[in-house]
């Protein structure tokens, strides 16, 4: 408990005065991971929306695969993308190997299954209610997913926030291709790792209230902007 | 909304990092990075070149490994029968000591094994092994793994083959184990330098130093340009002359914790 | 297009027969009421002349002239109507679109037919938080927008309370006498009677009796017929 309570000390002190490297990594952390939610989302949510519209053989077995992916361990990922991004790697030669890029890469892959799997779920839900008026509207699939894409759109903030969290609070894959360098990979939960090996508890820990914190302020703005555009738009 | 916050915060990245100015990428050991030293010496060095030394920390095998790779353009790490065997396999161009610091036994203060006021390191070994003591091992194949397995071949017993349920790997770097350890109050090799800044230490102390066993001597190495055609020659030839060269010594020497310095420098003095 | 044909029509789903052997052509003019008892498969029957749903075996056949894009062809408006997430304009708005109607011309129909259902004064309210009774005039509007040659109607007042259905009706009268031909269905003997021309007594998934509207309230031939009447169906 005492240790508890000196983490919530750190991280008020810490966040009390300004302290320039603590910002320096809550900023790289958000860039990091709102980039790679944005590309996963990009990429994740037509996948969704291809898979609650469409029919094809197969299908099942698809969405059984993105549900599983969804508990891809984090260091797998973080691995194989090390093994395509080193100088010995097919991805070598674009030398990104330890740069906030690459732990763009690694988280996008990461949350990928996680927007594609829970925006099909919301998409195919809202598909079972849309399905007979958009075919009698002579809606063809390709017009159908987009329209599914819309008119989810606020339940899907939530799909992509929880992808969000994902990225924001994975260590795994990020220190493996990131390297935790000081000033240049080094995001919220590396740090946390780091300030563990050394045995300063107390900082890990405020470190970690301080992530904490962001990611449920960032959740609150979210949830507060859903629920108004809901009660507008039913 | 995530869209374009997205989009602006891909914008502020420039593609390849914050790579405003040269740099280059040393493969290092968690030693060296979590005792702090970095941040004391390469500071001195960006000022002098303005040349940016991004450091990645890992166990010295896993540095080693990244050298092999080509993923580090300098590696500066501690076991020397592994750092020969990366020169004379061409990976490295050659191999530069650099400082030594040394390992330290630490332990519970009320040392159930009885190994405290001795600097026979084997000794105590063998003390804890038939006393069958919790003995935290990082067997991660790092500089001090291999040279915790070599003292325990020296005290006679051939780890981690002969292991029993008291030797507990734990796999992860020196911070991790010291973690481990202090919860387990269990025996450890540590390097000096993390021992002295960590700080989760619970009951646990030096118990055997200054045995000439424990001796850890970090050297620096260039990677194999002709090797590895995109490792920066010029900014990490320039990074090992420094830091061999007396301004860098001095720098090495003048880092100190508690008034307690962590490493002595000792380029050229010594072979090995 | 019309008239409608049907041929030995067969619907089944997992063995059990929906549909059984439906033979009837269906001519423009005459408000259609296909009525019956629940369960006697009125929707489906109506989701098989739409092109929902794909026979077991027999045949639909539009046998008249193809409608060409701008008008014409068939439209549906469904027991639940389905409201897309956007304002009541952009829901009518959406299926000229689908029937690759220019966006002008999409606007201008789109603002007189909310004029001519009475939704003017909410063409710019979000289509969700309209009352249920507004909402199935939006659909009809949605529908009657494409100036289809042949209307569907599933039970459009089944879950409207008096007056909103009467509102209904008045608007499907409108839309009758704008040329449209109108096929319903219904189990609401009042409605059948102040809207039907001709009535098509399905029971059981067959077709038991089809007669004119005024013949079949006065004298039902079959005795299926007669029970529903007097309120022994369900």
């Amino acid at each position: 408990m005492e240790e508890l309570r000196q983490a919530c000390l750190q991280a008020l002190a810490l966040i009390g005065r300004l302290d320039s490297q603590l910002f320096e990594i809550v900023v790289l952390s958000l860039q990091v991971s709102l980039t790679a939610v944005t590309v996963a989302a990009v990429i994740g949510l037509p996948i969704g929306a291809a898979l609650a519209v469409e029919c094809f053989r197969g299908r099942q077995a698809v969405i059984v695969l993105f549900n599983a992916l969804m508990g891809l361990p984090p260091v797998v990922v973080g691995l194989l993308v090390y093994l395509l991004l080193s100088r010995a790697g097919p991805l070598g030669p674009l030398g990104i190997l330890f740069t906030p890029t690459a732990m763009i890469i690694a988280q996008a892959i990461l949350i990928i299954p996680i927007i594609g799997a829970l925006s099909r779920q919301t998409m195919e839900d809202a598909w079972r209610e849309y399905e007979e008026q958009l075919r009698s509207l002579g809606a063809k699939r390709l017009t159908a997913a987009s329209t599914l894409l819309w008119d989810t759109r606020f339940s899907l903030v939530t799909v992509v926030l929880a992808g969000f969290g994902r990225a924001v609070a994975e260590v795994g894959a990020v220190i493996i291709v990131g390297g935790n360098i000081d000033g240049v990979t080094r995001v919220m939960t590396t740090a946390i790792a780091l300030e563990t090996s050394k045995g300063d508890l107390p900082l890990a820990l405020g470190l970690g209230i301080i992530l904490v914190s962001l990611v449920i302020a960032l959740n609150a703005a979210a949830s507060l902007i859903r629920e108004a555009a809901l009660r507008r738009y039913g | 909304m995530f869209i374009a916050l997205g989009l602006t915060c891909a914008a502020l990245i420039p593609p390849g990092g914050w790579a405003q100015q040269r740099f280059i990428t040393v493969a290092s050991t968690t030693s060296t990075e979590q005792s702090g030293l970095f941040k004391h010496i390469l500071p001195m060095f960006q000022k002098k070149t303005g040349i940016e030394v991004r450091v990645v920390a890992l166990g010295t095998g896993q540095a080693l490994d990244m050298g092999r790779r080509g993923d580090a353009d300098v590696v500066f790490v501690h076991d020397q029968a592994a750092e020969e065997k990366f020169v004379a396999d061409g990976h490295g161009v050659k191999r530069l000591p650099v400082m030594y610091n040394d390992f330290v036994l630490i332990g519970p203060r009320n040392d159930p094994a009885k190994v405290k006021d001795g600097r026979d390191i084997t000794g105590a070994f063998r003390k804890i092994r038939t006393a069958q003591a919790p003995f935290v091992s990082r067997s991660d194949k790092s500089g001090t793994h291999a040279a915790e397995l070599r003292l325990w071949r020296l005290a006679g017993t051939d780890m981690p083959a002969s292991k029993g349920p008291w030797y507990r790997e734990t796999g992860s770097g020196m911070g991790p184990a010291l973690n481990t350890a202090s919860s387990l109050n269990a025996y450890i090799l540590a390097d000096r330098g993390t021992w002295l800044s960590f700080k989760n230490r619970g009951e646990l102390a030096i118990l055997v130093e200054g045995d000439n066993r424990l001796f850890n001597q970090y050297g620096v190495i260039l990677v194999n340009p002709a090797k590895h055609k995109h490792v920066k020659k010029d900014s990490g030839q320039s990074f090992i002359d420094w830091i061999v060269s007396p301004e860098g010594q001095n720098a090495i020497a003048g880092y100190r914790i508690n008034n307690e310095r962590l490493f002595f420098p000792n380029a050229g003095r010594r072979s090995g | 297009m019309l008239p409608l044909e049907l041929r030995d029509l067969c619907f089944a789903i997992n063995g059990n027969t929906i549909i059984d052997r439906i033979s009837v052509q269906i001519e423009d003019g005459p408000r259609t009421i296909i009525l019956g008892p629940n369960g006697a498969g009125k929707s489906v029957l109506m989701r098989l002349c739409h092109g929902l749903l794909k026979p077991t075996s027999g045949t639909v056949a539009w046998t008249g002239r193809r409608p060409n894009r701008r008008s014409g062809g068939q439209a549906m408006v469904f027991q639940r109507p389905v409201m897309l997430r956007r304002s009541a304009l952009r829901n009518v708005m959406y299926g000229l679109k689908l029937a690759g109607v220019s966006r002008t011309e999409c606007e201008l129909r789109a603002h007189d037919v909310l004029d001519a259902v009475g939704l003017s004064h909410v063409a710019h309210h979000p289509a969700r938080v309209l009352s249920g009774g507004e909402q199935q005039r939006l659909a009809l509007a949605r529908a009657w927008a494409l100036g289809p040659e042949v209307l569907f109607l599933d039970e459009p007042t089944a879950n409207l309370d008096p007056g909103a259905a009467r509102e209904i009706e008045s608007i499907i009268g409108a839309i009758h006498a704008s040329g449209a031909k109108i096929i319903m269905t219904t189990h609401n003997l009042g409605q059948a009677r102040r809207l039907g021309d001709e009535i098509l007594f399905i029971n059981q998934g067959r077709l038991t009796e089809r007669s004119s509207a005024d013949r079949f309230f006065r004298e039902p031939a079959s005795a299926e017929a007669t029970a529903f009447l007097r309120g022994e169906l369900p």
